[in-house]
């Protein structure tokens, strides 16, 4: 088997990812009320100051007032931030500059459980935040449905999308500027194309049919409905959707990362 | 065996990039010895430990770690092995007695069970009472030696040691050695690689010299020496003062006269290395060379080092 096939092999993993896991948890904990804070305010501001000023001139938006349209998308696209950052950031951080990762890899714990510990640490978190987004949004009044819990687990599986793709960005970049690239060329569009702020009926039509299959797209299309209090259409393939990006960008970013670091 | 290498190469790169940086390296340890990795920079010291542990692969060769072979079993015969890094890696988001905790957990080990060791393990890294203290807060010193406290958790039966003293102070190297020696004593194997010659001698059941990927040298500091060196070394320096001719250095001296008194000369800036098996001669023939001066001395490791590995710089 040459090297660079040796890097798509299966991932092999063991149950100590959990004590990988386990240790960004604890250093979360110890900062734990400022980080949710940090994850709530901004998308939280937006949330209110677009739904509230854009609101009034945009009385309805597909049958409900403009700011329970925006609440869906808000906390679909800020899963998607906290994840991101969190690969991204503290990953790299984590990974290049502290040589955490090769500290434990010292350890019998592989670096295939190491970024998978990641992704589902990553995951986790955004999902907190999420859950901490939901409340706020509760709380307003701008969902009172029972099936809005239901918009928990999607939550997580779209922390694990973001993750996924982030830890390709993580294993390929040489140092933080790099990410900026990533935010501009593909966070940034995706959050205006996805539906967040604005139906995706009204964009152009061969614009519409690439936006459609953006991972944060598929997010939406399950988050908003739930939020809402309706059964969301096509449930399946939206699910099988987010999942597929999630194994496939996992599988990418690891064989990038063993070369990376195994080399 | 705690460690056994047969063979070992390793190649970076393909094609033209290719580089050969370990070329057929062969190392066994024996249970509870205390065993010394010499060699300059970019020698391939870092590279044989990270194959020794799995964390990359070889071109070819075989290695057990800890009587399982690697890379396959790597992770189990993991377990087993302590390691302090060349690079410090502990955790800057954590205190020191929390790092110890965190650490034992990637073994699988309880919070429970490690919490009443931490005293003995920060003590025994003299980090007496630093359980509260941040990472950011301790010396370089006080860092190596909570890195050593940590590739400790795990009882280790093998401990791999990349330059556990560079850039630490005389006080803290021989509280490493002092620990290093403790821990041979009670059974524990120990593989160093270090700069220090000294380090080397003292520490050291075996030692071995390693240069550009090969074994130069391998046996114990003594054998090491009189297999490799002349016994004698008179080093020679200052001005030389012929009658009749202009002063000049000791590199003159040297081509007219070491070929004759000793059996193999080295001039390394302005010293002469004269070494030889019998050294009264030279010393007699000094004592008439005003303007000379001359340190009498038996070879050491550093004089069969500087020989087999040359004395250019590396990079
Ligand atoms: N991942 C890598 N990719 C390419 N070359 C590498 C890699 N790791 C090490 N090398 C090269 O292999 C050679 C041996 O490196 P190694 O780190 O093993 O040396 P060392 O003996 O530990 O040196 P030092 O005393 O400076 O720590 C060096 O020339 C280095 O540049
Ligand atoms: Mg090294």
């Amino acid at each position: 088997m040459s090297l660079a096939t040796a890097h798509f092999s299966p991932p092999v993993l063991s149950l100590r990812l959990f004590a990988v896991w386990r240790r960004n948890f604890l250093v979360w904990r110890k900062l734990a009320l400022p980080s949710i804070v940090g994850n709530l305010a901004d998308p939280v501001i937006y949330m209110l100051g677009l739904g509230y000023g854009l609101g009034m001139l945009v009385p309805q938006v597909e049958g409900v007032s403009y700011i329970a349209f925006l609440a869906g998308g808000t906390l679909c696209y800020s899963t998607m931030n906290a994840a991101t950052f969190e690969v991204l950031y503290s990953g790299f951080s984590r990974m290049h500059v502290q040589k955490t990762w090769e500290a434990i890899m010292n350890a019998p714990i592989a670096l295939d459980d190491i970024v998978a510990a990641e992704l589902v640490w990553a995951a986790s978190k955004s999902c907190l935040a999420g859950v901490a987004i939901l409340a706020v949004i509760a709380a307003f009044g701008f969902t009172a449905s029972p099936l809005a819990l239901a918009a928990i687990p999607v939550v997580f599986l779209t922390g694990l999308c973001f993750a996924a793709l982030g830890l390709i960005m993580t294993a390929l970049a040489p140092s933080y500027d790099f990410f900026m690239y990533y935010f501009t060329l593909f966070i940034t569009p995706m959050t205006l194309l996805s539906g967040v702020f604005f139906p995706q009926s009204q964009l152009p039509e061969t614009v519409r049919s690439i936006a459609e299959l953006l991972p944060l797209s598929h997010a939406v299309s399950l988050v908003r409905p739930l939020l809402l209090g309706q059964m969301p259409a096509q449930i399946g393939l939206h699910l099988a959707v987010l999942a597929a990006f999630t194994i496939v960008a996992f599988w990418l970013a690891l064989a990038l990362t063993r070369r990376r670091l195994l080399k | 065996m705690p460690l056994e290498i047969a063979g070992l190469v390793k190649r970076f790169g393909e094609g033209a990039e290719a580089k050969d940086v370990l070329r057929g390296l062969d190392l066994s340890l024996r249970p509870g010895e205390c065993f010394a990795l010499l060699g300059p920079n970019g020698a391939g010291k870092t590279t044989t430990l990270r194959c020794a542990l799995g964390l990359t692969a070889p071109t070819a060769g075989s290695i057990r770690l800890c009587g399982l072979p690697v890379p396959e079993q790597a992770r189990e015969a993991r377990a087993r092995v302590g390691v302090v890094p060349q690079i410090d890696s502990l955790d800057p988001d954590f205190t020191c007695a929390e790092n110890l905790i965190v650490f034992a957990g990637y073994f699988g080990i309880r919070e429970s069970e490690i919490r009443p060791r931490i005293p003995e393990l920060l003590a025994f890294a003299g980090l007496e009472g630093k359980d509260k203290a941040r990472i950011q807060s301790l010396s370089g010193g006080m860092k190596r030696r909570l890195t050593l406290a940590r590739a400790l958790v795990n009882k280790p039966q093998l401990l791999l040691l990349d330059e556990p003293t560079t850039g630490l102070d005389p006080q803290a190297r021989h509280l490493i050695w002092e620990r290093l020696r403790r821990l041979t004593a009670e059974g524990t194997t120990i593989l160093l690689t270090t700069h220090f010659m000294d380090e080397a001698e003292r520490l050291a059941d075996r030692l071995a010299i390693l240069d550009n990927g090969r074994m130069l040298a391998q046996g114990s500091p003594r054998e090491v020496i009189a297999a490799h060196i002349e016994p004698q070394v008179v080093e020679v320096f200052g001005d030389w003062k012929p009658g009749g001719q202009p002063d000049s250095g000791a590199a003159a001296w040297a081509a007219a006269h070491a070929g004759a008194l000793s059996r193999r000369c080295e001039i390394s800036g302005e010293t002469a290395f004269c070494y030889t098996d019998d050294a009264a001669p030279l010393l007699a023939h000094l004592a008439h060379q005003p303007g000379l001066r001359s340190l009498h001395r038996p070879a050491n490791l550093e004089d069969v080092f500087l020989k087999l590995t040359g004395r250019e710089l590396r990079d």
